[in-house]
């Protein structure tokens, strides 16, 4: 399944544009709350119009301002997964799934029979929504998207109103159902870890202006502007200059450091993940420096330490370690390494 | 002998007009929920009875259905006497019961979480198919709420009934009017019986609507 999507629609705070093409694949748009997604993923199932633009679903033109095409959500095959399920309330949830079937009896109770069982509902098939979990009423809503012909999947935050220990088991489980779709789906997360593990393809989108989309491994390991870094999750970052070819500084720390690609003369921010700056016995050669201690918190599994070159009075930066490695460590003063290759620089 | 035409009468225009008025309040709530341009204004329109004296709303449709008004000569031509007859007091009382169905009924539609619209949509469902399987379904609370409404502001009207449809005895005399009548003819212990009359069928009336709507709150979901 293709879908090609460009569109541009005026909001109250901003306005959204949105442009991308998928195939085969999980899309991810990844974004704080308010910044367009939910918007687009309307757009696309015709719940919204926008603007401008156009949609396109393997060859069949969904809607093309030019052309004044706009078809209505009946007529445009797609699941939309929306984040509290919408089931219908006065149904139970046999009934939800065969309302949205053509009416067709002997041949429905099997499909049904069949959904039901695939997505463990079978007990609960005369259950109201009402009376089911989270997990139980997404599976429901998943079971009923199957009952459609609908050629692609659409995820609006699907798991952000379930418990955390739901989330991975739903997570699962989605990702066994992709396959019907061609692996063909939107999802659209505030949550970089759902992002990073179901999307082939994302794109970073903020405050209506989607950036370009990349590889999902890409976009993480080498966020290519600001807000990527940030939503990818890098806590540090700092303002930066170009020195020379293979040498920036850091403003925010007040640092030089050495980098591996030469920097543009745009350099705007450099950054690096707080898990991947490591401690040294002593100084030994670049990007190695001494620091101080600001604070440690205790995590789950970790320690945050946040640390401060050693007589600046600058930004602390973020280091996380694991809790058996900072035990041992536990100094007021540490020698640390930040890894050339680690180092992202964005120019915007 | 008490004549209990007026009882009658009220309970005969208080439910022909209640029916008519279910039916108009929700395909209207439906029709301005739905509109993109002029919705404001619509609304105001078919609230204001709520809002005006209802002595006012008598003298518009006396005025809007009389043999100076266009609407009243067209009538005229069919051989259609509307003014102080009892189809006349039908009008009256649904035109000021309307509003209280309208709103509730609209109230109830917004209440609704859109998504579940949204989501038959997407899924393919036919928006008769939403109107009647979802939609209505859903709101039942709040529809039945506002033919309660409606029901209870029919068998008190007195202002419009008055001005538009008359205190004929036998023909457009309510118990409200009755009541009235009697008072003027210095009949208070007409007036009196009348009075206990309306406040014991309000008592029962209310009585027997909160069993059964709790009732139908239990049987929901």
């Amino acid at each position: 399944m293709e879908l090609i999507v460009s569109l541009e629609k005026k909001l109250p705070a901003f306005t959204l544009k949105a442009d991308f093409t998928l195939k085969d694949e999980v899309f991810a748009l990844l974004g704080a709350s308010g910044c367009g997604k939910s918007m687009t993923l309307k757009c696309i199932a015709g719940i919204e119009r926008p603007d401008k633009g156009h949609i396109v679903l393997d060859g069949k033109v969904l809607f093309d301002s030019e052309q004044q095409i706009n078809l209505p959500p009946q007529k445009r095959q797609i699941g939309y997964l929306f984040q509290h399920y919408a089931l219908f309330p006065n149904m139970t949830i046999a009934e939800n799934i065969r309302f949205v079937m053509p009416p067709n009896t002997a041949h429905n109770d099997k499909t049904i029979q069949k959904l039901l069982n695939t997505f463990q509902l079978t007990d609960l098939a005369d259950t109201y929504p009402a009376a089911l979990s989270g997990g139980q009423q997404q599976r429901a809503a998943l079971a009923r998207i199957l009952a459609t012909p609908a050629k692609i999947l659409l995820l609006d935050e699907p798991f952000s109103a379930l418990d955390s220990y739901l989330k991975g088991q739903m997570e699962t489980e989605l990702m066994d159902i992709l396959p019907a779709y061609g692996r063909t789906a939107i999802l659209v997360s505030h949550d970089r870890g759902e992002v990073y593990r179901l999307a082939d393809k994302a794109a970073v989108i903020n405050q209506g202006k989607m950036e370009t989309p990349q590889n999902t491994k890409d976009l993480f390991h080498n966020p290519q502007t600001l807000a990527a870094t940030l939503l990818t999750g890098c806590k540090n970052i700092s303002r930066a200059q170009r020195i020379d070819d293979r040498h920036i500084y850091a403003l925010d720390w007040d640092l030089p450091l050495k980098t591996v690609a030469e920097p543009s003369s745009q350099i705007k921010y450099t950054a690096i993940r707080a898990h991947f700056l490591t401690a040294q016995e002593k100084t030994a050669g670049e990007n190695v420096f001494p620091m101080e201690v600001v604070r440690v918190i205790e995590d789950t599994f970790s320690y945050i330490v946040m640390v401060r070159p050693q007589g600046k009075a600058v930004k602390p930066l973020r280091w996380e370690l694991d809790k058996q490695q900072w035990q041992q460590l536990k100094k007021t003063t540490l020698y640390l390494y930040l890894p050339p290759e680690q180092i992202m620089m964005m120019n915007s | 002998m008490l004549d209990w035409n007026p009882l009658i009468i009220t309970l005969e225009t208080a439910v022909t007009a209640t029916t008519i008025t279910f039916f108009i309040g929700i395909f209207l709530a439906y029709g301005v929920m739905r509109m993109h341009k002029g919705q404001g204004l619509m609304d105001a329109i078919i609230t204001l009875p709520l809002i005006l004296p209802p002595t006012v709303v008598g003298f518009f449709l006396l005025l809007l259905f009389g043999k100076r008004s266009f609407i009243g000569q067209a009538l005229l031509q069919w051989d259609i006497h509307l003014v102080f007859t009892w189809p006349a007091a039908v009008i009256a009382a649904i035109v000021v019961s309307l509003p209280l169905m309208y709103r509730t009924t609209r109230g109830a539609f917004e209440q609704l979480d859109p998504n579940i619209i949204y989501a038959a949509r997407t899924l393919g469902v036919s928006e008769w198919r939403i109107f009647w399987h979802i939609l209505l379904p859903n709101t039942r609370q709040g529809i039945l709420a506002g033919l309660v409404l409606s029901f209870a502001r029919t068998i008190g009207e007195f202002g419009a009934t008055i001005m538009f449809a008359g205190n004929i005895p036998g023909h457009t005399q309510t118990m409200s009017t009755a009541i009235y009548a009697a008072v003027q003819a210095n009949d208070y212990a007409l007036a009196e019986k009348w009075a206990a009359g309306i406040i014991l069928f309000s008592l029962l009336f209310i009585l027997s609507l909160n069993h059964w709507l709790n009732r139908q709150t239990r049987k929901a979901f």
